[in-house]
């Protein structure tokens, strides 16, 4: 019998080793895994390497394991934020390194790591300095930059409904990356609002098959991070 | 160098642009300015907003309190879905964007180049760089126009000979909407395709630093 579904968020993030690759879902606080994140900060591992298109907002989720020192480098396509200081500060004084990525590249990187493509070429970013040094290749008379796929050994997600298989359903624009970080990683982790039984979701209406994903928690009224911003809520 | 202001304010600059947004495109606006011009699309006819965090079929910000945390646009502001709409993961989306299925896309602009080169992701110096999806749209999408008042606040021209802040692009921009004017890239230049009322050839010129011809007519500037 498959059964993924695992009892908290700490069984959830058991096992990450210092200088683990972590993807993290979402896009700004939509799709978020709060709770998750707070568990890996709980968890103590360090000199993460984390994959987000952003760097978290205020002091909770993101953000918090970002100020707890835990990230020695982020790949993310837009790291500022409107109301956290967090990540520009440790960038300026040199203790997290930053790998800055067009929005699409990345998401395609995540997307062949979990595919098993090695690498592509794409005309973004050609003639800008995020493509110097890099290998160009002319295609129909265009050029174009290689870009390498992107794996992670861990992916925290966060779902709107789950089964004990790990077939997912997300909610709105909280979907964004995680589809494609379930893909890429060794073991992928999902908080879901809800869990049901198999056959519940119908097949037609799966977006993440259960083969992607490991690890499925119950996380029955996530946190919004705004919410907590405005609270003046940090973590730990 | 510029003394009153002159021209058209920021929601008229909006209006202007969405007057020659056709009927049935997908397009992709991008945070700022170019949002505004979402309110002014003429309700006669039918546009597909696209935001890259995985929507299509954008709708307009949620009366207070209706809104969904989990319900947002590429700026992160809460939004709504139309009827129609649809959700997908990010690399569908940009898969949209990169594969040349969006028809339009607006931006803004830290400079212009008379070649169409584009700057606007980065001011370079001390500032955390951060790109987001400026340089996948303008790789991708079948055209691409930009919404920008034509000089700094200092009154620097924003239309350019070449760019000194770093690129988002190689040639990229087909079309240029200002305070002043609307403004095409063409093979040797900057072209003025229309004027705003109660502006001249000559102002916009004195404010743009490069090759401009006034494309209303044949005249040739500099």
């Amino acid at each position: 019998m498959i059964d993924k579904r695992v009892a908290d968020p700490e069984a959830a993030v058991d096992g990450v080793a210092d200088g683990a690759t972590v993807m993290i879902g979402g896009f700004g606080e939509a799709g978020s895994p709060i709770e998750l994140i707070h568990a890996l900060i709980d968890h103590g591992a360090s000199g993460l390497t984390v994959v987000n298109n952003n760097t978290g907002s205020g002091e909770v989720g993101l953000a918090a394991l970002i100020r707890a020192g835990r990230v020695a480098r982020m790949i993310c396509s837009y790291p500022r934020s409107a109301n956290s200081t967090v990540f520009p500060e440790l960038y300026r004084s040199g203790r997290t390194e930053l790998e800055l990525v067009p929005q699409g590249t990345l998401a395609e990187r995540i997307r062949a790591g979990g595919a098993g493509i090695p690498g592509f070429y794409t005309p973004t970013a050609v003639g800008t300095e995020l493509a110097e040094g890099r290998e160009h290749r002319e295609f129909d008379g265009r050029n174009h930059v290689l870009e390498h796929a992107l794996t992670a050994d861990l992916a925290l997600i966060k779902a709107r409904r789950a089964d004990r298989h790990g077939n997912l359903v997300y909610n709105m624009t909280a979907r964004n990356f995680s589809p494609l970080m379930a893909m890429a990683a060794a073991t992928t982790v999902v908080q879901a609002a809800e869990v049901v039984s198999p056959g519940e979701i119908d097949p037609e209406a799966v977006v993440t098959p259960g083969i992607f994903v490991d690890r499925v928690v119950h996380v029955a009224s996530p946190a919004h991070e705004s919410d907590l911003v405005e609270r003046g809520v940090t973590y730990p | 160098m510029t003394s009153a202001p002159i021209g058209l304010s920021r929601e008229q600059m909006a209006a202007r642009a969405a007057q020659d947004i056709t009927d049935g495109s997908y397009v992709n606006l991008g945070i700022g300015m170019p949002e505004m011009i979402a309110q002014f699309i003429p309700e006669e006819i039918e546009v597909i907003l696209h935001t890259e965090n995985g929507l299509l079929g954008m709708g307009p910000s949620p009366v207070a309190g209706d809104g969904d945390p989990e319900l947002i646009n590429a700026g992160k502001r809460q939004v709504t879905a139309l009827p129609g709409a649809s959700y997908f993961h990010h690399a569908d989306s940009f898969a949209m964007i990169r594969g040349g299925h969006l028809d339009l896309c607006v931006l803004g602009a830290l400079e212009v180049a008379a070649n169409g080169d584009l700057a606007n992701w980065s001011t370079g110096g001390d500032s955390v760089p951060a790109v987001g999806g400026a340089m996948d749209l303008v790789s991708g999408v079948k055209a691409v126009y930009v919404m920008t008042s034509h000089c700094t606040r200092d009154g620097t021209p924003k239309l350019v000979e070449s760019c000194t802040y770093p690129l988002t692009g190689v040639g990229v921009v087909d079309r240029i909407y200002t305070d002043l004017a609307v403004v095409e890239v063409g093979p040797d230049g900057f072209e003025v395709i229309d004027l705003t009322e109660g502006i001249t050839f000559d102002e916009v010129a004195a404010r743009t630093d490069g090759p401009i011809r006034d494309a209303r007519s044949t005249e040739v500037q500099r």
